[in-house]
């Protein structure tokens, strides 16, 4: 995948935002992944020669938390809460059935055609509703197989 | 600029003369659970009729507003999940449930313009079959005890006012003009309070170490990373009374003598991050926070941290380690925290439920709090009941109640595989998330605290109870929770690292048919040793659902192991679905339920299924009505 072309200014201001200080990594690179939905390489080999820390503490944080990715995500994003309540009502087969009409598997999370990317997260916290999808942004509680394929549809069209 | 106890008080009798001077109030939940139900458009709907009926509305208290008719509120979460969205209608205490956009007229009319109670919006108890009026009439609210939440569900989350209005931050003006650092952690010790994060320790004994140390910077943390799946009461409690938090933390700093605070909140929970960011903007302007405050020469700042998604940094040291702005990794203890935490400096690492639960303590008294409880476990916990019971919600008991009570009576019972009420189905709770374990029946009378959970080998942890009925296989489940450690343990130490691996591919190997007796021997070994051997909490305690499940479901291991057969029919490899040409009518019913087009048929000829399309989930034997799905 070609590398897209990153504003450093962008970068510039949010090092500014947070008084270039190292302890404030991970606000930072929250902060560049709200701007570019993603954390281009190029992005954090600049943090790290602003900041005057090695690139591989940069990388090495980026890394360790799930919310941060490398990778550039879909166009629509669709969480699917895989917490013990909605794992005991049964999202799995919600997990299952979407890895397979988007031709997914294990560590590939987006489509191919950049439609979609879809992501099990651990809890929502919103457990009363279980089994919980969070498309775009969007809250949607009590799913069921035909409903979440409902929904795909209606993307789709 | 800051605000002096007389100014305080003063504001409160204001808020208090403005709100009695309403007729009515409405309070809509303003949860998660009831906003994705509908509860937003219920809202701007109220606002639309009230406006359009003429009738003078405030829905941000402020003194100004005295006189007007009524006051409406979003507040947090009120617990009663199942039911949303919830419309509270005061003074008559009524309680509308599953409340819709289009019930908004009606309700104005009825309970706001005159005092009548509309019926069929009413909570209509399963069990009495009776129309419950409001909170003191239904189960679900009647058995708990509500000291904490109490506030979450009644204020306008946002409005630092109505805060005040409810005596807000006149116990941390008493902290810091009245009492010394050393009263205050005496007075927390007498009330027995306990950490409600997980490890239980004494919360005024945790702030007396740091308060001894003799360094001039300290910090106290608010730990909102509530990563277990299945707990959302912190995240409830920020988002309901983030006032209630900051002022706690307040009341630990006066005790330690911190200067700073820092509410971690995981970024899962943008809605908590927005608010408590709200709140401290709020009390910096009123001029509770900040510099000199109550005019005693004290400061005190907090700020907000977001996590970046990592289960781990619920741990305290690898808390901190992440707010320094490294990868979040847990180190030994000792040294604690309260001698050398955040940027080496002595700090307090408490849970949001327990820092909101100060100002409560103080107001009643630390000895009418420990009155409440058991004798080693003091006051009120919050549970986050879900799975398959009739009420999923958040509920708030005195440690003591039993396993019993809280399912039966307040989740209204355990519902089986046909969505109906009965507590015969009931299989397991499982307690305190991945770290903790599971119950059975022969723990229904279990009352619930500290001790009684550790000694049959679970926690209480954060407080997530996840019920599961007959359907659920317990070494599914148990995978489900290793899937879960091993993901999220950090790769420091290498029996948690290796350890919950190798824990995992077992389990995978007994789901899958490749597993012999002595992979469970194996198991339970190296579950044993993982325990022993791991540095910190995570790794500790990711062998309990494991553990626990091998003790209480040991028939289930063997079948699996055994029989190579899954006995509730989840683990896929161990199964698979076939139709009965004999049975099958051709209704076509399977083919048009199935998510991946694995069925494949003419209308009244036999239907055939695809098995490297299926994914097992099990929708055609749910749907078909005449018995012609066998699974096997």
């Amino acid at each position: 995948m070609s590398e897209s072309v990153v504003d450093f200014d962008v970068i510039a201001k949010i090092l500014q935002k947070h008084k270039n200080d190292p302890s404030k990594i991970i606000p930072i690179l929250q902060d560049v992944q709200k701007e570019f939905r993603y954390l281009p390489k190029d992005a954090l080999l600049y943090i790290a020669t602003t900041l005057n820390i090695p690139p591989s503490k940069v990388y090495g944080v980026a890394t360790f938390f799930s919310h941060f990715t490398l990778e550039p995500k879909g166009k629509n994003i669709i969480k699917i809460c895989d917490g013990t309540a909605c794992h005991v009502k049964k999202s799995g087969d919600i997990i299952k059935a979407l890895k397979k009409r988007f031709l997914l598997k294990d560590k590939k999370v987006t489509s191919d055609d950049g439609f979609i990317t879809v992501e099990t997260v651990s809890c929502l916290g919103a457990c009363g509703l279980a089994p919980v999808i969070v498309l775009n942004d969007e809250v949607h509680g009590d799913m069921t197989l035909d409903k979440v394929m409902k929904l795909m549809d209606d993307l789709e069209a | 600029m800051c605000i002096n106890r007389e100014e305080l008080v003063k504001l409160k009798q204001e808020m208090d003369e403005t709100f009695s001077s309403f007729k009515k109030r409405v309070v809509l939940c303003g949860g998660t659970g009831c906003m994705s139900n509908g509860g937003d458009k219920v809202y701007d709907e109220f606002l639309k009729v009230l406006a359009e009926e003429g009738l003078d509305v405030t829905v941000d208290l402020k003194k100004e507003d005295k006189g007007k008719d009524l006051s409406i509120a979003k507040s947090g979460c009120q617990g009663f999940c199942q039911m949303g969205s919830l419309v509270t209608v005061l003074p008559d205490e009524i309680l509308y449930t599953k409340v819709q956009a289009a019930d908004v007229k009606e309700i104005v009319k009825e309970s706001i313009k005159s005092d009548g109670v509309i019926d069929r919006l009413l909570y209509l108890d399963p069990r009495s079959e009776k129309k419950c009026k409001g909170v003191k009439e239904i189960p679900f609210y009647a058995k708990q005890h509500r000291l904490l939440l109490k506030t979450c569900g009644r204020i306008a989350a946002e409005s630092l006012n109505e805060y005040i209005l409810n005596g807000g931050y006149l116990m941390a003006a008493k902290a810091v003009l009245e009492m010394t650092d050393e009263e205050i952690c005496r007075d927390i010790t007498e009330s027995g309070i306990r950490g409600r994060g997980g490890g239980g320790f004494s919360t005024g004994l945790k702030w007396d170490l740091a308060r001894k140390e003799p360094r001039v910077k300290k910090y106290i943390i608010c730990n909102g990373d509530e990563g277990d799946p299945g707990a959302f009461m912190d995240r409830s409690v920020m988002e309901g009374n983030p006032h209630g938090v900051l002022e706690g933390m307040m009341i630990a700093a006066q005790a330690i003598g911190a200067d700073e605070g820092c509410v971690y909140v995981r970024t899962e929970y943008p809605l908590a991050v927005e608010r408590m960011n709200k709140a401290i903007v709020q009390a910096e302007e009123l001029g509770v926070l900040g510099n000199n405050i109550f005019g005693s020469g004290k400061n005190f700042k907090v700020w907000v941290m977001e996590g970046a998604g990592a289960f781990v940094c619920g741990e305290e040291t690898a808390l901190m380690a992440s707010v320094e702005g490294k990868r979040g990794m847990p180190m030994p203890k000792p040294p604690f925290p309260a001698e050398h935490g955040l940027f080496g400096s002595p700090t307090v690492i408490n849970n949001v439920e327990t820092l909101a639960t100060i100002p409560v303590i103080m107001a009643m008294g630390s000895s009418e709090y420990n009155k409440i409880g058991t004798k080693n476990a003091a006051g009120t916990k919050t549970f986050a009941i879900t799975g398959h019971v009739a009420n999923t919600g958040l509920i708030e008991v005195p440690f003591g109640t039993t396993i019993s009570e809280i399912i039966s009576d307040i989740a209204g019972g355990v519902i089986d595989k046909d969505g109906k009420i009965n507590n015969d189905a009931f299989k397991a709770v499982q307690i305190g998330g991945p770290s903790g374990g599971c119950l059975t029946k022969s723990e229904w009378d279990l009352p619930v605290d500290f001790d009684s959970l550790k000694s049959v080998g679970a926690m209480v942890g954060s407080g997530g109870l996840v019920v599961m009925n007959d359907t659920t296989c317990m070494v599914s489940i148990a995978d489900f929770f290793m899937k879960f450690t091993q993901d999220e343990s950090c790769g420091k130490c290498t029996p948690c690292r290796e350890g919950t691996k190798q824990m995992k591919s077992m389990l995978e190997d007994i789901r899958e048919g490749n597993a012999t007796p002595e992979t469970l021997e194996t198991l339970k070994d190296l579950g044993k040793n993982v325990q022993l051997a791991s540095l910190c909490a995570l790794g500790k305690t990711a062998p309990n659902p494991v553990l626990s499940t091998m003790k209480n479901f040991k028939e289930e291991y063997d079948a699996h192991v055994n029989l190579q057969t899954c006995p509730v029919g989840e683990c896929e490899d161990l199964i698979e679905y076939d139709i009965l040409g004999e049975t099958c009518i051709g209704c076509t019913v399977c083919a048009r339920k199935c998510p991946v087009d694995a069925i494949s048929g003419e209308v009244k000829k036999i239907h055939e299924i695809d098995q490297d399309k299926c994914i097992k989930c099990g929708v055609c034997f749910d749907v078909c009505k005449f018995d012609a799905v066998k699974r096997g």
